[in-house]
Order: structure tokens, then C-alpha cells, then sequence
């Protein structure tokens, strides 16, 4: 091992020389996008040094409430996050189930994934709970995000399938089945297609953060694919928990379809 | 069979009193957009009335469970929904949907000529014509063999002979079983032909209800 390399300044500004050349060829192909690209660069970059403060200073004084109380930051921003992505109207009823759903499934395989799988102490330790809990939450908001879009979606375009099938005696859970599978797909699949390409197509970001930090390649598998599996835990729970409650705000007490415009 | 007092739904529909019989077929007809479809919506309990009572069989249908008063009065829209898959996938899903045993190829195909369709039941059901569909969809509502049949212009996409077939076939089935039809219909001819009383609303009231003369 040669050690780590560490990055002076000027050589991570370096790195910002791709983003000039991605917004020179933009220009060029006449691609209205610079801003875009600009503010996403700046933003990544803020967020990510005041993380990185933020972290240091969790780290050098960990705290039961700290911990928590970022947990319960990155929960928030995450359902806001997927409410704002999702672009059709949607009902209080299912604003509530996304919530529950996300804290819920999370906060379970977080808790199994810590103190079964990991085993840390003392339980607070912001070095393996905090990115951890980012990854497990990360990928679970984009799962349900897929979910929430595709499930709104199809209970817009498809009503009259699914009025159709309530007027045959279906139960809404009959009516609105396909439509509950087609939004459990959408939401798993991407976790899927990227465990199988892993290892072989790329090389999962966390892997490759231990490994350039110095740990070595059997650790950081050891840790990625333990963390593969607590990520699919979680986003299939958040998921099945949101697909399977999420459904049933599309209808009323008298297993009528609500309209939303009402 | 049903009774509705004082019914109101939104500024669509206003019902004072209203009595339809077991065993009859009853055809409601009006212009459109003068609360026709809405009444049968009410009945199939697809919506629920702003103010006054709606019974079936003596029952208030806000006690009855709307998923089992659906599988006794079931429902089939002017536009009736069709499925993926072929014929056989479209009329098993009727039968799934009410919880009923599925049924032979035989008897599916029985369905498919009592209301005049002659297509394979591997036929895929999305090359069918909109008259084809919707004698699709009207054959597997009689395989359901529902105690009433709410009927939402149910021949529209037919021509007149095919729709004449249809009707009588239909008619003829719920009479010799002594089911409830009521039918919205567009065609004055064919509820003077088949009704036992005729209901005319208008702007969202009943305007006129006459029995047929025998």
C-alpha cells in the first residue's frame, strides 16, 4: 500500500475542469442546460463541504441527540424531497402513508442493519450510523419516489379500468391490483438492476470511497455487500408498506374511487 | 327492488320518489347529460346520493357493503373497460373479480354467442371493434348472473339489427330468470319494444314514467 493520496485544493478545483468542458460542448451543441449544470455543480459542492464540517464535528463529539436528531433531518428532507418529485396532485391521506412508510421501513432495517448485521457500539456511533442511515434512506426515497409517480400515475390513466372492475364487484385491493405490482416494480427494479451489475459493470460508490481511503478491497466487499442487502431490505419494506397502504387512500369508506379535483 | 326518497347528487340529479319493481325491465331514457348514467352510478352505489335514502330490497344501501351489493347489482358502463390479454382473460376476469368460480371454455363460449360474437377466445381483445367490445364486456356480465343488471346504453356501438339481437337475447335471459333490468337507452324504438315501463328524465328530473301497454 502507498498510503492515501490526500487532495490539495487546487487539485480538487482541478477536477471542475470536466464541468467547463461538459458546458463548453453544451454551448456548442446549442443545449440550453449551462445553468443547470452550474447550479447542480455549486450545490453539490456546498452541501457536501458543510457536510463534511458537520460530520467532523458529529464525529469528534458524539452524541445520542446529534445522531438522532440528523436521522430525523435526513427522514424530512428525504419525504420532501419525494413529495416535491412527484408531480401529480396528491391527497393529505397519501402524503401521510409516504411518511410513515419511509420512517417505518427505514428505521427498521437501519436498526436490524446496525445492530445485528454491524454490531456497533455504543449504539450512536455517528461513524456508522450516520452514512449508514444516508445510504439506506437515500435509496429508499428514490424507491418510493418511482413508486409514488408510477401508483399516482396509474390510478389517473387507468380509473376507468379500475371503476370497471369495482362495478364487477371487485374489492378496491382486486381493482387496483395491477397497478399496485406495476408501482412495487418500478420502485425495486433500479436496486435490482444495480446489484446485478455490481462488481462487473461498476464499482459501488461506497466500495470504492473505503478502498481510496486505504481500507482494504475484502473490507470494503465485506461492508458493500452487507450494505447491498440492508438497502434492498429497506426499499422493498418501504415499498410494499407504501404500495400496500398507499392504494387505499384511492378509495373511500364506501369502496368508492375518490376524486381528487373534488 | 330499489326505492329512492328524496335523492339529491349534486345539481345533477333530484329524485322525489321512486320505486323500481323486481323482475322488470325498466328503460330509462333522456337526453344527454340529463342525469341518466348518474342514476344507474347511485344504484351501483359507484357514488352516494348528497341527501335522502336510496333501499335495496328493503335495505338502506349505505348499511350494505358496497363490494357485495356490486356483485348482486352489477353495472356495465356505456365505455366498458377492457383488459389486457384475449377474450378468455377478459371474460375469466369478471368471475375473478366477484369471487365466483371460473368457468369452462364452454360456457365462455356460450356467452360469446348469446350476445352474437363470434371471436376464438384466444383472440386478443385489444384488435376487437368498439361493437365488439362492448358485446364483450356485456358477455361477461351475464356470466355473472347478477339479480340486476344496470345496463348504461349498452347497444351504442352496435348497428341497428345487432343491437336488436342483443337487446332480445338479453331481455329474453333476465325474464326467463327473473332478473332486474334497467337499461339506459338512447333509442326510443327499443324501449317501446322491450320495456315494461319507461322512465324519461329530463335536466335531472323524472319527467315522465309510463308503463308499456300490453
Amino acid at each position: 500500500m502507498n498510503g492515501i493520496i490526500d487532495l490539495p485544493l487546487w487539485q480538487l478545483v482541478a477536477a471542475y475542469v470536466f464541468v467547463l468542458i461538459l458546458l463548453v460542448i453544451v454551448r456548442i451543441k446549442g443545449i440550453s442546460r449551462e445553468k443547470e449544470i452550474l447550479i447542480a455543480s455549486v450545490r453539490m459542492t456546498l452541501q457536501l463541504v458543510l457536510t463534511g464540517y458537520l460530520l467532523v464535528a458529529v464525529f469528534g463529539h458524539p452524541s445520542p441527540h446529534y445522531t438522532v436528531l440528523i436521522l430525523i433531518a435526513m427522514e424530512l428532507f428525504a419525504i420532501f424531497t419525494i413529495i416535491r418529485r412527484t408531480k401529480a396532485k396528491l391527497s393529505i391521506q397519501l402524503k401521510k402513508v409516504i411518511a410513515l412508510s419511509m420512517v417505518s421501513g427505514t428505521v427498521t432495517c437501519l436498526l436490524y442493519f446496525l445492530f445485528v448485521v454491524v454490531r456497533i457500539s455504543p449504539w450512536y456511533d455517528p461513524q456508522y450510523f450516520i452514512p449508514i442511515a444516508g445510504m439506506i434512506i437515500g435509496n429508499s426515497m428514490t424507491g418510493i419516489s418511482l413508486g409514488v409517480a408510477r401508483l399516482a400515475d396509474g390510478m389517473q390513466t387507468k380509473k376507468h379500468l379500475v371503476e370497471g372492475a369495482l362495478m364487477l364487484g371487485a374489492t378496491p385491493k382486486m381493482a387496483a391490483k395491477t397497478i399496485v405490482d406495476h408501482a412495487f416494480d418500478a420502485a425495486i427494479l433500479p436496486t435490482i438492476n444495480s446489484m446485478v451489475g455490481m462488481g462487473i459493470v461498476f464499482l459501488p460508490g461506497m466500495m470504492t470511497g473505503q478502498i481510496l481511503s486505504g481500507t482494504s478491497p475484502v473490507t470494503a466487499i465485506e461492508y458493500q455487500i452487507a450494505i447491498m442487502l440492508g438497502i434492498l431490505g429497506s426499499v422493498a419494506l418501504t415499498v410494499i408498506l407504501f404500495v400496500q397502504l398507499g392504494y387505499k387512500t384511492f378509495f373511500n369508506r364506501e369502496k368508492q374511487l375518490v376524486n381528487l379535483d373534488d | 327492488m330499489f326505492e329512492l326518497s328524496d335523492v339529491t347528487y349534486k345539481d345533477i340529479l333530484t329524485i322525489d320518489h321512486l320505486r323500481l319493481e323486481k323482475g322488470r325491465v325498466t328503460c330509462i331514457v333522456g337526453e344527454s347529460g340529463s342525469g341518466k348514467t348518474t342514476l344507474l352510478r347511485l344504484l351501483n352505489k359507484l357514488i352516494s346520493c348528497d341527501r335522502g335514502t336510496i333501499t335495496y330490497q328493503g335495505q338502506d344501501i349505505l348499511d350494505l357493503d358496497a363490494v357485495l351489493l356490486r356483485r348482486s347489482v352489477v353495472m356495465l358502463p356505456q365505455n366498458p373497460a377492457i383488459y389486457p390479454g384475449n377474450v378468455r382473460d377478459n371474460l375469466a376476469i369478471g368471475l375473478a373479480f366477484a369471487e365466483k368460480l371460473p368457468a369452462s371454455d364452454e360456457r365462455l363460449r356460450q356467452a360469446l354467442a348469446q350476445v352474437n360474437l363470434n371471436k376464438d377466445l384466444d383472440a386478443k381483445s385489444d384488435l376487437l371493434s368498439g361493437g365488439e367490445k362492448q358485446r364483450l364486456a356485456l358477455a361477461r356480465l351475464m356470466l355473472l348472473e347478477p339479480d340486476v343488471y344496470l345496463l348504461d346504453e349498452p347497444s351504442s356501438a352496435l348497428d341497428e339489427n345487432t343491437e336488436r339481437l342483443i337487446i332480445e337475447a338479453l331481455v329474453a335471459a333476465a325474464k326467463d330468470n327473473g332478473k332486474t333490468l334497467i337499461m339506459v337507452t338512447h333509442t326510443r324504438q327499443i324501449a317501446q319494444a322491450y320495456a315494461d315501463r319507461t322512465i324519461e328524465i329530463s335536466g335531472g328530473r323524472i319527467v315522465s314514467d309510463r308503463e308499456a301497454r300490453s
